[in-house]
């Protein structure tokens, strides 16, 4: 086992810096981070211009092999180069992976909690009206992409604040900069999560509950809940104890990988709501021909994706005896 | 014969048949519609910039004056081909690699899923967006073939695996002792056994496929102007949907009842095809 994990590692190794280089190499090919500094008045030299990407690595008339290796030698030793205008890609990074746990914490844990108990109650409850309603409300839910959902709601909660004369929910940013004092500054971030935690969870409940319900309905039928119920438990202890644990691993295993990918954040719900988190810096740094943050956003993306398929592989391992035997 | 048999189990499945009616009605309303309009696409009405649905213009106007129904239909047509051919195109894919992973083993199966699991690491969302504005002037098809290059990966696990298991059938061994050459028989005795597993990949990467061209448009990294889509039409509706809701509401509403009837479509062959499956 222990060298299994061991040549896995090295692989899932291998694997993320290639991902990397191909981007950072796809990048540093096809944009152009001079367009920023050209055009401005008053006109910038060419000769300043060239000295200061050169500073960030940046400069297009240096070939990309040597613009690479520069890049990838830093990246070793943990630094991730400049962005376009001179920051540092690596603070930068880590604010918003803040950001994004932040935003997503909540919505994650939410969505996986909610979609399990109802999809387990409507599995319980099979064919009676709740089990239809739930069924069809997350397969109409699936079929509504998330910017579709998002934009939806920014435009009920506009007309539900105009008709009420005051800012009920919020519906930009992270929280109010004007707001100060521990209590208020709780609640008014509080209110400025409802939005994106709802367009975000709606997705993932309809997600749990159909694999919950699927999950729970073959294990309802099998021997084991039929002879617990046998022995004398009641019917709740029976299914809360023997039937939803079994039927947990696969939710569980899909949770963890959400889990994992949590910090690479949630492109169309933060670009919406005006949240500055990893998932909208991926279209930003592409909107402004930032080669570095870009190749940082793809190898942070392609680490994230691997461990959280490494520890939901782990996690079905833990759960499931039948699996460590093969 | 196995064929009448899964039709007569679709048309009974009242799922299956209700996509199928909404799918028909939505490619009629896209192809046919147009016709039935008082406007063109490509017309701009310069004394009605920003009118509500109404007697002339059904459903609305934008800002410079184009008719929302026209403009709307159009983008309909080209998200329903988009989806129709990145599905095909991800789906043979998908065949033909796992197919073959799973036939040959050794080295090449090992190169081959080497392959799926880089791509499937690399963020598809953001090389689709680094390099996609940059075929502004090559067709929209190229658009088509970026967006399949991403989405078989998975399918085409599952197909290896299933290879795996139907390689060691007796028909397959005999095939083999009659010296039948193996492209062959993988093209011919094991694709056509995956069958109905395909057919229901291919539905799901429909819808999967008109989503993602919507996202990515919404970022204007899919369909540049001035050819229009459903998702350049909902990124230009989201920007004014407060004002204007019906620029948002007809390309989002249409969207989704397209994806809700194709997914429709999808379950219900699911039920046909496979009915052990319950997932």
């Amino acid at each position: 086992m222990g060298r299994y994990l061991l040549r896995r590692l090295a692989m899932n190794v291998v694997l993320v810096a290639i991902a990397a280089s191909l981007a950072y190499m796809l990048a540093a090919t096809t944009m152009n981070p001079r367009a920023s500094y050209e055009g401005r008045q008053p006109p910038v030299p060419v000769e300043v211009i060239d000295r200061t990407l050169d500073n960030y690595n940046l400069n297009d008339k240096t070939p990309v092999l040597e613009r690479y290796v520069r890049w990838a030698s830093g990246v070793v030793t943990g630094d991730f180069g400049s962005k376009w205008n001179g920051g540092s890609v690596g603070e930068e990074m880590g604010r918003r992976i803040g950001v994004s746990l932040r935003l997503l914490f909540i919505g994650t844990i939410v969505g996986f909690a909610l979609g399990v108990a109802l999809g387990a109650y409507s599995a319980v409850r099979q064919y009676k009206l709740s089990d239809r309603v739930i069924g069809v409300g997350s397969f109409v839910v699936m079929a509504i992409p998330v910017f579709v959902m998002a934009t939806m709601l920014a435009i009920a909660t506009y007309n539900l604040n105009r008709g009420l004369g005051f800012t009920l929910i919020e519906y930009t940013g992270e929280y109010n900069p004007n707001v100060t004092g521990f209590w208020p500054l709780l609640f008014n971030r509080l209110n400025h999560l409802i939005l994106p935690t709802i367009s975000l969870s709606l997705g993932a409940i309809a997600f749990y509950s159909r694999i919950q319900r699927n999950m729970m309905l073959d294990v309802l039928g099998q021997d084991f809940v039929r002879t617990a119920m046998a022995k004398g438990l009641r019917r709740r202890t029976a299914l809360f104890r023997h039937a939803l644990r079994t039927a947990l691993i696969p939710s569980a295993t899909y949770f963890a990988f959400a889990f994992g990918t949590m910090f690479v954040g949630a492109t169309f719900t933060e670009k919406i709501f005006a949240w500055h988190g990893m998932g909208a810096w991926l279209v930003d740094s592409i909107q402004q021909n930032d080669v570095n943050s870009v190749a940082a956003v793809a190898l942070f993306t392609a680490a994230c994706i691997l461990i959280a398929a490494f520890i939901s592989d782990l996690l079905v391992a833990a759960l499931d005896p039948r699996v460590r035997v093969s | 014969m196995r064929s009448k048999v899964v039709l007569g189990r679709m048309l009974k499945n009242r799922q299956a048949r209700y996509g199928m009616i909404a799918f028909v009605a939505l490619v009629l309303l896209a192809y046919v519609g147009p016709f039935v309009g008082p406007y063109d696409w490509t017309d701009k009405d310069f004394l009605s910039f920003l009118v509500p649905p109404g007697g002339d213009h059904w459903w609305g106007t934008t800002t410079i004056g184009q008719d929302m129904y026209a403009l709307t239909l159009r983008g309909m047509q080209k998200s329903i081909v988009i989806g129709v051919l990145t599905a095909l195109i991800a789906t043979t894919l998908a065949a033909i690699v796992g197919a073959f992973a799973g036939y040959f083993g050794g080295w090449i199966d090992k190169a081959l899923m080497w392959g799926v699991d880089l791509l499937l690491v690399l963020p598809s969302f953001l090389v689709i967006a680094i390099i996609s504005p940059r075929l502004k002037e090559s067709s929209w098809l190229w658009f088509v073939v970026l967006l399949a290059v991403f989405t078989w990966m998975i399918t085409s696990r599952v197909v290896r695996s299933m290879t795996l298991s139907l390689r060691e059938r007796e028909y397959v061994q005999a095939a083999v002792y009659m010296g039948i050459p193996r492209w062959k028989i993988i093209l011919k005795h094991i694709v056509p056994n995956l069958s109905s597993l395909l057919i229901i990949d291919y539905t799901l990467n429909v819808s999967g496929a008109v989503i993602g061209e919507a996202a990515l448009s919404f970022f204007g990294f899919g369909i540049q102007p001035p050819e229009v889509s459903l998702g350049t039409l909902i990124a230009e509706g989201a920007r004014n949907a407060t004002g204007y809701p019906w620029l948002f509401a007809f390309p989002a509403g249409l969207l989704v009842l397209l994806v809700l009837s194709i997914n429709l479509i999808g379950d219900g062959l699911r039920d046909a095809l496979d009915p052990g499956s319950n997932s």
